[in-house]
């Protein structure tokens, strides 16, 4: 494995000669009515025949714009204002409209972030992929039709003569973005851009793609630029890697370096607010945040851009820094690490050995009984009826659930889309009505009560939603949004009360009191999180449902809400129940971790120990799927692929609704559903052959 | 220069649209029909400071003349000044328009928001009955209703209500239907409010954009329509000054031209400026086309 990577790199670095995009000193501005904005300032970089490269930045970066005007995609107001984007020699930007367009598609092809809306709905697959290549001349309607069964082959797409006959709302997003690279390969394109191909994806399915696209750099020598915010997904495919802050590339360098030895702050800082799959969880379970916003583009620090954020800055960065080499092929815009200092080092707490050093957190509630208690829960949601006389069909979406939440913890629940953890969040909550089971929430069984029944309940138990945009109502003002809840249950009364004690729910996740005069809208997507924090708070609640409330945000806006939640748990004694689909972050922050699939709990166990010593093979999976942001450990680490999708939920299979992709299946999986056996005291798995999978 | 910095420069010859540029390209329509609205309202509101003459004096001895300094607009059948009916002919126009359209907004947004925020029986009988409505040709049915009740402005404006509100709740159920899979509207529901709050203070208030821009697109609707009532002999009593009525005065009258022309364009400018203004409303009211 080593070997054959350490080959590659070396065939890349002997094809220097031509290297396949060249882009130099690019400007993009946006013309919008407040004034200009570079979204791109001034980048540089070259991608050499057969090369990987990644861009890596939070949003606002300017990483997709850069992407896009390396095809000229954009539309006005944006406008390409200097520089040079050179593909295989020429000048991408002095093109007419009719050579860019036989170059599109052609010679350099784009895969999108949203598989869901970047294919024609109204077209066959077939239809899509054969235009595609005869459009550009390359094959005749007859070659291009066999060409196309091939190439969905290729991509992993199962039954590919069935599937071109397809329209693509027939598709799960992972065989979407199939199709699409399908698409972006089927003219054997010599540069592939590739913007955030896996962000909507499952992990299971995130890898499967990462592979193929691998694969398409390793065997048919397609040069990628793959732009991502996730620095694992980079490492694992990417060679060398450029980091983008405020329209600026601040570093540069081989990928595995610049995980390893960051040479720019911004990037140390994205490294290590990342928590680690592979880490145990530490004492003190704070992440390294910095502080504040990336600035706004249109009042731009006349210094160094990341300056009034960095922890490491000194009188020099007044002035702005050029990119410059700070090693042997490794380029950073920071006065600090030219100087020749280098940046702390993340201390990795390693796993499985030292694990069991780091004593589990002590749960002064875990003697009593739980504070919730779920036991055989099932929703099911109706579809509409296809015909009159149709049976009505059903979604599985929790099918009997068991799960107990202690005071005091942290429970994770973790799972891919569809697997029931929403739903399991809203039957608690009783935002949905189990069909049956019972919800106990401290002795109350909550399971069939009416609304006006949990109504004093409510101001026990809280939720924070996922999206920040759309978890605050658009037409109130923050401090309103605060208050309602407040003056609704009669927690405080009177204007100048609740105004104290809304003032200092904002001190108390970190925002000034000021800002309960204004509109969610002028938030960012993290200060809305804070806000939408601040309401849940706001009843006292002891009980909090955190439904993915961190998956929107950038990873150090992610690491300052963790940090919240914590300082929070401490402060007030809450229980948590933490539900993402972020291993890392879900083993950095649970106490216990509860694995859900397609309905029904696969496996419990304390954090660290499911994390280290998984029983479920559909555990095991989930976790070598997930990208570690160390290209080193990414190499050697030979990882499980978990081949095809998961069921539908409308019909799940019988028996173990894993046992479609398991490769343990035997008979009796499908005959029989694996109870929830407790193999180890706390650690139970429902798998009829738990810990058996290599 | 080298070719491709030349071609470079070509690229970059298309100037940059200035601030005003651009607010004129976005706005400048909107802000026409706004002036066209409210020159209109000043004028229903002045009529009797804007014209010397009663809208109906009838002077025989004076008819069909044609414009003049005197008439600027000339005379219709009955001798009576077209200029100064005009004038008052705005205030039954403006008065229908937005009676109809606001009332009927109103009940429909009751009505469709009560459908989707209440689901299952309620839904269907609402949302059925809405259908029914929809299922005759509004300018007939409302013909239909408004004869049975009798000639009148008042009976008029209550036959355009029944047939006018369905569309309002059809725009308000699924606007609400949008609204309630919001989690800012299950944070409500977390937070233990009722129903009646969370339909009123939190959805309503959020689906009520997409209802301000029908309801500006739609005054030009009804007045079009209760013109059309009034040519047809519904509407106003005579001698009511109202704009369809005079269109149907003079439509004979062909030798005589401004008996029917200038009513048709006052008509023409009111609906126009409604419909400009809503296209205005509805592009600063949608936050996508704003920020560019």
């Amino acid at each position: 494995m080593t070997k054959t990577l350490k080959a590659e790199l070396g065939r890349v670095a002997t094809g220097a000669d031509a290297p396949a995009l060249e882009v130099k000193n690019l400007h993009t501005q946006f013309f919008t009515d407040d004034g200009v904005v570079s979204a791109v300032d001034g980048v540089s970089f070259t991608v050499k025949q057969g090369e990987a490269l990644g861009i890596v930045g939070e949003s606002g970066s300017g990483k997709s714009v850069t992407a896009l005007s390396l095809m000229r995609l954009l539309d006005e107001p944006a406008r390409i204002t200097e520089g040079e984007v050179r593909f295989q020699g020429r000048d991408v930007l002095a093109m007419s409209p009719e050579e860019l367009r036989s170059v599109r598609g052609d010679r350099m092809a784009m895969v999108f972030q949203d598989p869901m809306t970047s294919l024609n709905p109204v077209l066959k697959i077939a239809k899509q992929l054969i235009e595609t290549m005869v459009v550009h001349g390359r094959f005749t309607e007859a070659e291009a039709s066999k060409r196309a069964v091939d190439l969905l082959g290729r991509m992993g797409v199962t039954a590919p003569e069935r599937a071109v006959e397809s329209y693509p709302h027939q598709f799960s997003g992972g065989m979407r973005q199939r199709v699409m690279l399908a698409l972006g390969m089927s003219n054997e394109p010599a540069l592939l851009i590739a913007d955030e191909p896996t962000t909507a994806l499952d992990v299971t399915i995130q890898a499967q793609i990462l592979d193929l696209i691998r694969e398409l750099n390793r065997d048919y020598g397609t040069s990628v630029v793959l732009i991502s915010h996730d620095l694992g997904v980079i490492a694992r495919v990417c060679h060398r890697t450029i980091v983008m802050y405020s329209g600026e590339v601040v570093e540069e360098g081989l990928t595995e370096d610049l995980l390893a030895d960051p040479r720019h702050p911004y990037t140390w800082a994205l490294i290590n607010a990342v928590p680690r799959i592979d880490e145990a969880r530490p004492l003190d379970r704070r992440l390294t945040t910095i502080e504040g916003q990336p600035p706004d583009p249109l009042n731009l620090p006349q210094g160094c851009r990341f300056a009034p954020r960095c922890p490491f800055r000194v009188e020099k960065c007044d002035v702005h820094p050029d990119l410059a080499e700070v090693a042997p092929g490794r380029k950073a815009r920071c006065w600090v690490t030219q100087a020749g200092t280098t940046l702390p080092k993340k201390t990795l707490r390693a796993t499985a050995a030292s694990a069991e050093a780091t004593p589990p957190r002590v749960i002064a509630g875990r003697d009593e009984a739980p504070l919730l208690k779920l036991r055989d829960v099932v929703k099911h949601f109706p579809l509409p009826k296809t015909g009159y006389f149709q049976p009505r069909r059903v979604v599985h979406a929790v099918d009997n659930v068991d799960l107990d939440v202690f005071r005091g913890e942290t429970v994770g629940l973790v799972g891919e889309s569809g697997c029931g953890k929403s739903t399991i969040a809203r039957l608690v909550m009783r935002i949905h009505q189990p069909d049956s089971g019972e919800i106990i929430f401290d002795g109350h069984d909550i399971a069939k009560s009416t609304q006006k029944q949990i109504r004093p309940l409510r101001r026990r138990m809280q939720m924070v939603f996922q999206d920040p945009y759309g978890s605050l109502n658009p037409r109130m003002t923050v401090g309103d949004i605060i208050a309602e809840p407040l003056l609704f249950h009669g927690i405080t009364k009177g204007k100048a009360e609740t105004q104290e004690r809304v003032d200092e729910l904002l001190n108390i996740v970190g925002l000034n009191p000021r800002v309960g005069r204004r509109y969610s809208y002028e938030f960012s997507g993290g200060q809305r999180q804070r806000v939408s924090i601040a309401r849940a708070l706001a009843v006292r609640p002891d009980f909090i449902v955190a439904d993915e409330p961190i998956s929107a945000l950038d990873v150090n806006i992610q690491a300052q809400i963790i940090n919240l939640m914590l300082d929070l748990q401490e402060r007030f004694g809450l229980t948590y129940l933490f539900i993402a689909h972020d291993l890392a972050v879900v083993r950095h922050i649970s106490d216990r971790v509860v694995v859900l699939y397609l309905g029904k709990v696969m496996e419990i166990a304390p954090a660290d120990r499911l994390f280290d010593r998984p029983l479920h093979p559909y555990t095991r999976y989930l976790l070598s799927a997930a990208p570690i942001p160390d290209a080193a450990v990414e190499r050697e680490r030979g990882y499980l692929k978990l081949e095809g999708e998961p069921p539908s939920s409308i019909s799940p299979p019988s028996g173990c609704r894993f046992r479609t992709r398991c490769p343990l299946a035997k008979p009796i999986c499908a005959s029989e559903p694996p109870p929830l056996v407790e193999h180890e005291p706390g650690h139970l798995a429902a798998c009829h052959f738990a810990g058996q999978l290599k | 220069m080298s070719v491709a910095g030349e071609a470079a420069a070509a690229r970059r010859i298309a100037p940059v649209p200035t601030k005003a540029q651009r607010w004129r390209r976005r706005y400048g329509l909107p802000a026409v029909g706004m002036f066209i609205i409210l020159v209109w309202i000043v004028v229903a509101i002045t009529a009797p400071l804007l014209s010397p003459y009663d809208p109906n004096l009838v002077d025989v001895s004076n008819r069909l003349k044609p414009p003049s300094g005197e008439h600027w607009l000339g005379t219709d059948a009955l001798g009576r000044d077209v200029f100064t009916r005009l004038l008052y002919g705005s205030r039954i126009s403006l008065t229908t328009g937005f009676v109809v359209v606001l009332v009927g907004a109103f009940f429909g947004t009751l009505l469709g928001g009560i459908a989707a925020f209440a689901r299952g029986k309620v839904e269907e009988i609402i949302m059925r009955l809405t259908d029914l409505v929809l299922c005759f040709p509004p300018i007939i049915l409302a013909l239909a209703i408004a004869a049975a009740l009798g000639i009148g402005t008042v009976n008029t404006i209550i036959a355009m209500l029944a047939v006018w509100w369905p569309k309002f709740a059809r725009l308000a159920h699924s606007m609400v239907l949008t609204q309630r899979s919001q989690e800012y509207v299950e944070a409500a529901v977390v937070a233990g409010f009722g129903p009646g709050r969370i339909l009123f203070r939190h959805i309503i208030p959020n689906s009520i954009g997409p209802l301000i821009v029908l309801v500006t697109l739609d005054i030009g609707n009804a007045v079009i329509t209760f013109a059309g009532l009034s040519f047809l002999g519904l509407g106003v009593v005579p001698p009511t000054a109202e704009w369809g009525s005079m269109v149907a005065e003079g439509r004979e009258l062909v030798a005589q031209w401004w008996v029917a022309t200038f009513p048709g364009f006052c008509i023409l400018s009111i609906v126009l400026g409604f419909n400009f203004l809503g296209d205005g409303v509805r592009d600063w009211l949608d936050p996508k086309a704003r920020k560019r």
